[in-house]
């Protein structure tokens, strides 16, 4: 397994966040992490970088527990791409995706070609090689989001964790940046919101739900109409898309 | 300014010899205002003069001058140009660490109770007269200093950590000792240690001598060589520590390092020249606009940027008012705020 994480359990001011949860995502394979707000999606993806210590349980990277591994190993290995992290700094998107060669780099050494490469192809992933020079305080809420995405793949990361990537997208970009998730040959775990796309890009789901896991697998064995209303608290009507052959979640006001 | 120019750095993106270029110009402008600053005085020395005696002192020419020029040359005014290069130096520079680990644009050396530990020492060594004539007036300050920044440092911990708590503990730390120098002051001086005080806490390079040159050069360096080490590790800060982690930053480590370097060489600097306001809060905020937010580049920049700025300001102190020394707080306050204003016009985003 590429990142599996077994009877994991974090609290935060005496509130039990993550409770016991278990995942396991195999290499190359894209994992949608579902639920309500407040559910622990955030709190796993923090725990599973190791930017909070697990209280108990224990988070492995292909064979090696986190707990054992240096920060900079990490890093080089996982990259994260948090929700709405912002700077009042005056950096352009060249300065921010060249971030995620840090890790990579020691403090003295000089910029080399191979980071340039990575930079570069970071940029053309997320379609922007062109705005290298734009200042991050000109992007809109979409183009950040882009950004961050360019400096985690800059980190040429072999696991990838996005917390809700697609918030402030608009749709086309939600396609793209998801539709280049699923692509990429790295293992991602990505939290979401929109349970249509969620089916539609990833390999299998996991339901989170008072920071248990209250249903993971296929996309079409999850996701049901008893769920959506255990879980979520709306009633849906669930069918395969006659289009794409996907999940496809309609809701139901009445 | 062209509608691209504007928000960008000056030489951001600049080749490296075109850094170099930049950097030795710097090193020429604070040598030559070095030696404005050893040529210029109630007795003015020509720079010819003082080219001789520092080669006679230095590697041991032997040129006829008179020992008094000699004398006011090396023993007065090189001595306090130099510190004054060095503590403008350090301030400037722990004001830029600091904006950038606090993420804060309002952050400076003084954030962390520093000043305000440093005068409470300073005033309990000269008017309660703690130290029984053992301890001198800087090295009271220091203690002060360091005590303050334990305590501010231990507050901040117990209170979770995080960059806007050590802030607010700072807050409450330089409000704690600011009113413990006021009760001292107020309780047991009289007029002429409370007008000393009050000239020591504007900072004063009256009396520096190469003994505290002898301290301060080799922190601001130590200091300046530590900070560059780190430069990556703060540009990692710029989304926050939750990034910098993310980037494989030990960033309990670093902060501490960081901090710690930042304290000791404001604790140092204070405690030989007072507390001069204004250098650590707005010359990086003056070199982020000249080479742009890139730790690299901007640390160097600042620490230059600092120097010259305070040798520049200790002339002017010395020269502005006739048969009189200006504190050189006032002199830093009074010229680099409008220059400060005219950046921060120019540096203005488009709406």
């Amino acid at each position: 397994m590429s990142i599996s994480v077994r009877d994991v359990h974090w609290s935060a001011g005496g509130a039990m966040i993550v409770d016991g949860i278990n995942i396991e995502v195999a290499p190359g394979r894209t994992l949608g992490l579902l639920g309500p707000n407040g559910s622990g999606k955030s709190s796993l993806l923090r725990l599973i970088c190791r930017l909070r210590n697990v209280k108990s349980g224990v988070v492995s990277l292909g064979n090696t527990d986190i707990a054992a591994m240096s920060r900079l190993d990490i890093a080089r290995r996982v990259a994260f791409v948090e929700q709405q992290a912002t700077t009042d700094a005056q950096v352009t998107v060249l300065d921010v995706v060249r971030l995620g060669r840090t890790p990579h780099r020691g403090p003295l050494s000089p910029w080399s070609s191979a980071d340039d490469a990575a930079v570069h192809a970071a940029l053309c992933h997320v379609g922007m090689p062109g705005r290298a020079g734009q200042l991050w305080h000109t992007l809109s809420g979409g183009e950040r989001q882009r950004v961050h995405i360019a400096r985690a793949l800059a980190q040429t990361p072999s696991e990838l964790l996005l917390d809700e990537p697609t918030n402030h997208l608009d749709i086309q970009h939600q396609l793209e940046i998801l539709g280049l998730v699923a692509r990429l040959p790295v293992t991602s775990i990505v939290a979401l919101h929109d349970l249509n796309l969620a089916a539609m890009f990833c390999d299998s789901l996991a339901v989170l739900h008072r920071g248990k896991v209250v249903a993971a697998g296929a996309p079409e064995d999850i996701l049901t109409e008893r769920l959506m209303a255990d879980v979520f608290g709306v009633r849906a009507h669930i069918e395969r898309s006659a289009y794409h052959g996907r999940c496809h979640v309609q809701y139901r006001i009445d | 300014m062209t509608l691209a120019a504007i928000g960008q750095p000056v030489a951001a993106e600049g080749r490296w010899w075109a850094r170099l270029a930049l950097a030795t110009l710097a090193l020429v402008v604070l040598a030559f205002m070095i030696s404005l600053a050893v040529s210029i005085g109630e007795i003015p020395i020509p720079l010819a003069t003082t080219g001789k005696a520092v080669a006679n002192r230095i590697f041991g020419a032997s040129f006829e001058l008179s020992r008094i020029h000699e004398g006011i040359v090396w023993d007065y005014r090189l001595s306090r140009a130099l510190l004054a290069a060095s503590s403008g130096a350090a301030l400037a520079l722990s004001g830029a660490i600091l904006q950038a680990l606090l993420r804060n644009p309002l952050a400076e050396p003084y954030v962390l109770g520093i000043s305000a530990g440093a005068s409470t020492g300073a005033v309990a060594v000269m008017i309660l007269g703690f130290g029984y004539g053992v301890l001198s007036l800087s090295a009271g300050a220091f203690l002060g200093a360091v005590l303050a920044f334990v305590l501010v440092s231990a507050l901040a911990a117990g209170a979770g950590g995080g960059a806007d708590r050590i802030i607010l503990a700072g807050v409450a730390g330089s409000q704690l000792f600011n009113a413990l120098t006021s009760y001292i002051v107020t309780t047991s001086a009289n007029a002429e240690q409370a007008r000393g005080v009050m000239f020591w806490l504007l900072g004063s390079l009256a009396g520096v001598r190469w003994p505290d040159v002898y301290l301060a050069a080799p922190v601001a360096l130590a200091g300046f060589a530590v900070a560059v080490f780190h430069a990556r590790a703060l540009d990692a800060f710029t989304f926050g520590v939750d990034a910098a982690a993310a980037l494989g930053i030990a960033i309990n480590r670093v902060r501490m390092i960081l901090l710690g370097a930042t304290a000791l060489m404001t604790a140092a600097m204070v405690s030989i020249v007072g507390s001069i306001g204004f250098v650590g809060l707005v010359i990086p905020h003056a070199a982020r606009f000249l080479v742009g937010p890139a730790h690299g580049r901007l640390l160097p920049a600042s620490a230059l940027i600092g120097a010259i700025f305070m040798v520049t300001a200790d002339i002017v102190s010395r020269i502005i008012v006739p048969q009189q020394i200006l504190p050189i707080g006032v002199v830093t306050a009074l010229f680099g705020a409008p220059a400060f204003a005219i950046i921060l016009y120019k540096a203005r985003r488009p709406v």
